[in-house]
């Protein structure tokens, strides 16, 4: 735009005002949101500082940064003590293979309390797992439910009937079961891992079912005639028809079981004992520190960042798998 | 034309669509005796029963009384052999061009190697004229070249019977007439048989072998049959004056403007539209 404005004079004041009303609409996309997050950030000082509890004043937003700084310290200084750790034992491993060319060397995992960012990935991982399980059940269900209306028929009541449970109800039913089944002596999983994943399975498995289920059945009849006159087989079907014009409603879908998920696995990691955010949650809230509640709202701050990151990461891969680029996805 | 057998028959065909209110009696007695190649126009007012007939040949509708006899089999299920054109293409949105094509081509030919596949849906988008925009999705071509598409798609399979619902019901004049003269043109060369339903006269007409009439439903069935004896290859700016061609026209619109004229009020006509859509919506169950 700048190189018409230089190159053609004709032109110049059109651009001029296109390049300004461009860059106005730019400073209104970047300053009202900030002018929000200024405002929300001063009612929340004024506010936190009236509030007293027995743990101390609420934290305001400078303290939450203040122990945001303290969690990265923390990390970076367990990290250091790991690598400690594994250098002393490297050297101790080939001291003693220098002795005794026989000896089979053991590296024994650094076992130093989790910090906060171990914490994060630890619940990043077991909702990946428990999304995927969810959605690798779901997905195809919702496919066979929305091509035929007796299935549909069949299961709706069981949705319906599953779909409202609460993750807290199905936890001591899923911690009993995988107790009682999953009985191993070199365990791969921890059972509370286990524990936790299912249950996030459990609860997004709904969103994702019902909305394939609808994308499935209201599929363009006029498209359905052509693979009916093409006779195109069960699968190809699915394939070429089913899948591509369903996307948009699968995603919609995948989107809410995630967001689901990533909520439901909080509270199942406080119950379960599972390593994660929602036990750094729960631990702060035991310890009953001065400082515990600053160090809760940073993890409400990044879980909220987090459940935001999953959903635009669901939206680029939407972007990626669509057809349709032209769509407005948001 | 009645001497050998005939090649497409329709006998005594009739169906019922359930409704809450019991069976709804769309078409009675629907006979036709189509033989090879020929060019036959389904013509009659809105609703009376035209796409049903179609449907019914496509198979994607089965007739509750009677049935069709394709070449000594009876129709009961799609197939390619009676490719349809759909009224608005229904062209996959997310195939190109030239995949929307070779969807047909590879479901019609399993013995085609991928030389001959490719050959073949390029001779079929150039028997249409599109050649130029294989790797276009459909929703960045027009109307009509998607229409296009569609008849290529439908020649691809090499049907028996090609079934076309309204084709260039939803083009503009010019465009229309545009593919009028190549489907003429490929007709002439491929010597399928056509069966195309129309709204508009003129087009029945230039087009046609025979027209068929359909009278008004419910309970709809042919009417009149006119035989178009006008010579082929037709240009229709010769034929615009000419009083042969007039004379077929007027056949036509008379049986549809007096012995089937729809008298209605416009409350009435409202009406009759509720129960096109109801009719339709039935369809669609």
């Amino acid at each position: 735009m700048f190189k018409l404005a230089i190159t053609n004079d004709g032109n110049s004041t059109f651009s001029i005002a296109n390049v300004a009303g461009h860059f106005k609409k730019v400073l209104a996309d970047i300053t009202l949101p900030i002018v929000g997050l200024v405002i929300f950030l001063g009612l929340w000082s004024l506010v936190a500082k009236s509030i007293d509890t027995s743990l101390g004043q609420f934290p305001g937003p400078s303290q939450v940064l203040e122990q945001t700084y303290s969690l990265i310290d923390e990390h970076n200084v367990q990290q250091d003590k790991a690598e400690q750790f594994y250098e002393r034992q490297h050297k101790r491993n080939e001291a003693r293979l220098a002795q005794d060319p026989t000896y089979e060397a053991k590296v024994r995992p650094f076992t130093g309390a989790p910090t906060f960012f171990d914490q994060i990935w630890t619940s990043l991982y077991t909702v990946a797992v428990g999304f995927l399980i969810a959605s690798f059940i779901a997905v195809p269900l919702g496919i066979v439910c929305g091509l035929s209306k007796s299935v549909y028929s069949a299961i709706n009541p069981l949705i319906q009937l599953f779909k409202p449970v609460s993750p807290l109800a199905w936890l001591p039913l899923v911690t009993m079961v995988v107790s009682a089944a999953y009985v191993s002596d070199d365990p791969i999983f921890a059972k509370s891992f286990i524990t936790s994943a299912f249950t996030v399975s459990l609860c997004c498995l709904w969103p994702t079912l019902i909305n394939t289920a609808v994308g499935v059945s209201s599929i363009d009849k006029d498209l359905i005639n052509v693979s009916k006159v093409l006779r195109l087989n069960a699968f190809t079907h699915v394939m070429k028809i089913v899948l591509p014009s369903s996307i948009p409603l699968i995603f919609t879908g995948l989107r809410l079981s995630l967001g689901i998920g990533w909520m439901v696995l909080i509270a199942a990691e406080m119950l379960a004992q599972n390593p994660g955010l929602g036990k750094f949650v729960w631990d702060e809230f035991q310890n009953g520190s001065s400082e515990s509640l600053a160090r809760i709202m940073v993890a409400v701050l990044a879980i909220g960042m987090i459940g935001f990151v999953l959903d635009r990461l669901m939206l680029v891969l939407q972007k990626y798998v669509s057809w349709d680029k032209t769509a407005v996805l948001r | 034309m009645n001497d050998k057998k005939p090649h497409l028959e329709l006998t005594q065909v009739g169906i019922d669509f359930p409704t809450p209110k019991g069976p709804f009696n769309a078409l009675t007695d629907v006979n036709l005796k189509i033989s090879e190649g020929e060019f036959i126009s389904l013509i009659g007012h809105s609703g009376c029963g035209k796409s049903t007939v179609l449907n019914i040949v496509a198979g994607l509708h089965q007739a509750t009384v009677g049935g069709v006899i394709l070449d000594n089999l009876e129709v009961n299920e799609p197939g390619p052999e009676r490719a349809v054109v759909f009224q608005n293409h229904s062209l996959l949105p997310w195939l190109s061009v030239y995949k929307n094509v070779e969807l047909a081509v590879k479901q019609t030919r399993g013995g085609r190697n991928k030389k001959e596949i490719r050959e073949w849906v390029e001779h079929n988008l150039e028997l249409v004229h599109m050649s130029h925009a294989v790797d276009k999705l459909p929703s960045e071509i027009s109307g009509g070249m998607k229409q296009r598409v569609g008849i290529a798609r439908a020649l691809s399979m090499e049907p028996k019977v090609l079934l076309m619902d309204e084709p260039f019901g939803a083009l503009d004049a010019l465009t229309r007439a545009h593919l009028q003269d190549s489907l003429m043109e490929i007709h002439a060369d491929l010597g399928n048989t056509v069966i195309m339903i129309t709204h508009d006269v003129d087009e029945a007409v230039l087009l046609s072998d025979r027209i068929v009439m359909m009278t008004n439903g419910p309970s709809a069935t042919i009417g009149e049959i006119l035989e178009v004896e006008l010579a082929r290859p037709r240009n229709r700016i010769a034929l615009a004056d000419n009083p042969e061609y007039n004379h077929y026209r007027h056949e036509v619109l008379t049986f549809l403007y007096e012995k089937q004229r729809k008298v209605e009020s416009v409350s009435e006509h409202r009406k009759n539209q509720n129960k096109t859509q109801d009719k339709r919506s039935v369809d669609a169950a």
